[in-house]
């Protein structure tokens, strides 16, 4: 428990200095804070479809103009980047604990189970995740955001379990864990209490990239039309500009501002992810 | 490369086809409604009359055969979709599923691949030159530029790109494939499908550079700690071939791997590029197949999707042993 402490103390030291992180968290907490601070300047029930004129530029009244379907358009961000981050974390987590759980126990016990998860892991590494969600999102029609999630879950394990796995099979002969093994101390104890600990770091890295790639995949569901129909998220709004044909009207401040925060919140996961990388992996320090 | 290597591989090919084909099955199945009422009632919310509605239907009952136990409606799926008989389109009528995506596959394949050849090349060398340190610096400093353009997927690149090199300049046609369309061989059609294809090209090539790079960087940076460099500047063997004989040619090998890992995204990204650019591929279809609601057409897309790629991976993987000698050849 002990050295859990110290190196959790040595880990935040070295990511609280790497520049990467802190520009990655700094975006970030940006992109909350205009969840968290927003609703209280702005109206978001003007997020709705027909509370405004429609197709106005941005004023001073409305700082982001309007759409072609009467929504304020800094209330559709305001009120949307919240739900593009909510999905896009639940479908992270879920995915990345299922992903540990089976990269642990393959990698610990071994045998057919790991032949069989490391195969079925490997094989749908190769399938492109859209296909799958195409699939089963034009079937169960009327999704929302905690359904997609959930969705996109299914298909955001196979790379937590992968690392993890590799990272067990290196532990699993060290001498701590032999000799936990010899104390007769359950399988359990020794995944959780002796290995878990230690791939804290990569399954934190493995999280953020999860993650991020939720959103990716949560964004081309939408833009293809099969996101949440009545939920503002960036992704819908992306489609509904597109759909009405908002870059050959030059209605720039539809499509641009959900682009660019989408972009910007895609740089700051980048950052941190890359960070966690370079703790986990030493050697590439150096180089940044 | 043994005999078991090929097995095994071919195998998690045929198991990569079965899997895409249950779930094609299964999912439309645990959805809630009947599908035969809903291809009905899509028929009527079309509001006109459809050419052939009566056979659609038909057809529609026969492939589910809704009254067969699910083992024998699952072995008929598997088998028809072995054969490539994915159904009717709605959307497309008289064409079958397809044979509208056959001629729409060819455009993805030539933009996938060329656009992901040059990503993967180009990446590489510069992933290369980042970590090699005898290199300009100038390249350092496109460190940070890779990271953002790593970060930044696809579909949003190709909304930047249009945006500035179409939209606002005009330099570059806002979408499509072509002029006219191509009926011969000649100079000006090639430079018309080139001018076409740039842009959508130029997206995927910008999102993969990054990711190629930073890759690149990894692996060679782990390459030139190895004894054998040090041993080959110690011969006094030239900086170039060291460079590209000694450690590229090394670090390449963990990034075709990756390759193989990365080729289902760079699919599915370029899928909506496509979209972005209304590229006549099968994303545009896919994207038409979306709108007009044409379920088995939809699956035909996802089913030719995985496929595709499944059967790139397997090539990339065969192929495999040719650069790396420590895997048996045959």
């Amino acid at each position: 428990m002990h050295s859990l402490l110290r190196n959790t103390r040595a880990a935040l030291l070295y990511l609280g200095s790497n520049p990467k992180m802190i520009a990655g968290l700094t975006i970030l907490l940006l992109l909350l804070l205009i969840g968290l601070i927003g609703p209280l300047f702005v109206d978001i029930r003007m997020a709705e479809p027909i509370s405004v004129r429609t197709n106005q530029p941005p004023s001073a009244e409305h700082w982001l103009g309007t759409d072609s379907g009467g929504r304020e358009l800094l209330a559709v961000i305001i009120a949307g980047t919240p739900q593009t981050l909510r999905m896009g974390v639940l479908a992270g987590v879920i995915g990345t604990a299922v992903g540990v759980m089976l990269g642990l126990f393959s990698g610990y016990f071994g045998g057919w189970w790991d032949r069989i998860i490391s195969a079925v892991t490997d094989t749908m590494l190769t399938i492109p995740p859209l296909a799958i969600l195409l699939v089963v999102a034009s079937s169960v029609r009327a999704v929302n955001v905690e359904m997609m999630a959930l969705i996109i879950a299914a298909l955001s394990w196979m790379h937590a379990t992968r690392v993890i796995r590799a990272q067990v099979l290196a532990l699993r002969e060290l001498g701590y864990v032999q000799m936990a093994r010899l104390s007769g101390l359950g399988s359990f104890s020794i995944i959780f209490r002796e290995i878990f600990p230690n791939v804290i770091p990569i399954a934190f890295a493995s999280l953020v990239g999860a993650t991020s790639g939720a959103i990716l995949s949560g964004m081309g569901l939408e833009v293809l039309g099969l996101g949440p129909q009545n939920t503002p998220t960036l992704g819908m709004t992306v489609y509904w500009a597109l759909l009405y044909a908002a870059f050959s009207r030059g209605m720039w401040w539809w499509w641009g501002p959900p682009v660019i925060i989408l972009a910007l919140l895609f740089i700051a996961l980048f950052l941190i992810a890359s960070a966690l990388d370079d703790f986990a992996n030493p050697r590439l320090r150096s180089q940044s | 490369m043994t005999w078991s290597y090929v097995f095994r591989r071919l195998a998690m090919f045929f198991a990569v086809v079965l899997a895409a084909t249950t779930i094609n099955f299964i999912v439309p199945r645990m959805a809630p409604g009947d599908p035969t009422a809903a291809v009905l009632e899509q028929l009527l919310s079309r509001g006109q009359q459809v050419e052939g509605a009566q056979d659609i239907v038909a057809n529609y009952r026969a492939r589910f055969g809704l009254d067969d136990p699910m083992v024998v409606q699952y072995g008929r799926y598997l088998f028809n979709s072995l054969r490539l008989d994915l159904g009717s389109s709605i959307s497309y009528f008289p064409q079958s599923v397809t044979s509208a995506i056959l001629s729409a596959l060819p455009w993805t394949i030539a933009l996938l691949s060329v656009s992901t050849v040059i990503a993967f090349g180009l990446g590489s060398l510069i992933g290369a030159l980042l970590a090699w340190p005898g290199s300009p610096r100038a390249v350092h400093r496109l460190a940070p530029f890779l990271m953002v353009l790593s970060a930044i997927p696809y579909y949003l690149l190709a909304l930047i790109v249009l945006y500035l090199l179409a939209i606002w300049t005009g330099w570059f046609p806002l979408g499509g494939a072509y002029s006219v369309f191509p009926s011969g061989l000649s100079l000006a059609t090639l430079w018309d499908l080139a001018y076409h294809a740039f842009l959508p090209a130029l997206s995927i090539v910008l999102a993969g550079l990054g990711f190629w790079a930073l890759g690149m960087r990894g692996a060679m940076i782990n390459v030139l700690g190895e004894d054998y460099l040090a041993l080959a500047e110690a011969k006094g063997l030239k900086k170039r071939r060291i460079f590209f004989k000694y450690a590229m040619r090394n670090a390449m090998l963990p990034q075709v791997t990756a390759l193989a890992i990365a080729l289902g995204t760079a699919a599915s990204g370029s899928v909506l590029v496509e979209v972005a650019f209304n590229y006549p591929g099968i994303g545009y279809l896919l994207y038409n197949a979306l709108r007009s609601s044409d379920y088995f057409l939809i699956q035909g897309v996802a089913f030719f999707l995985v496929i595709t790629v499944a059967f790139a991976v397997l090539v990339l993987d065969l192929l495999y042993p040719l650069l790396d000698p420590r895997i048996q050849r045959l």
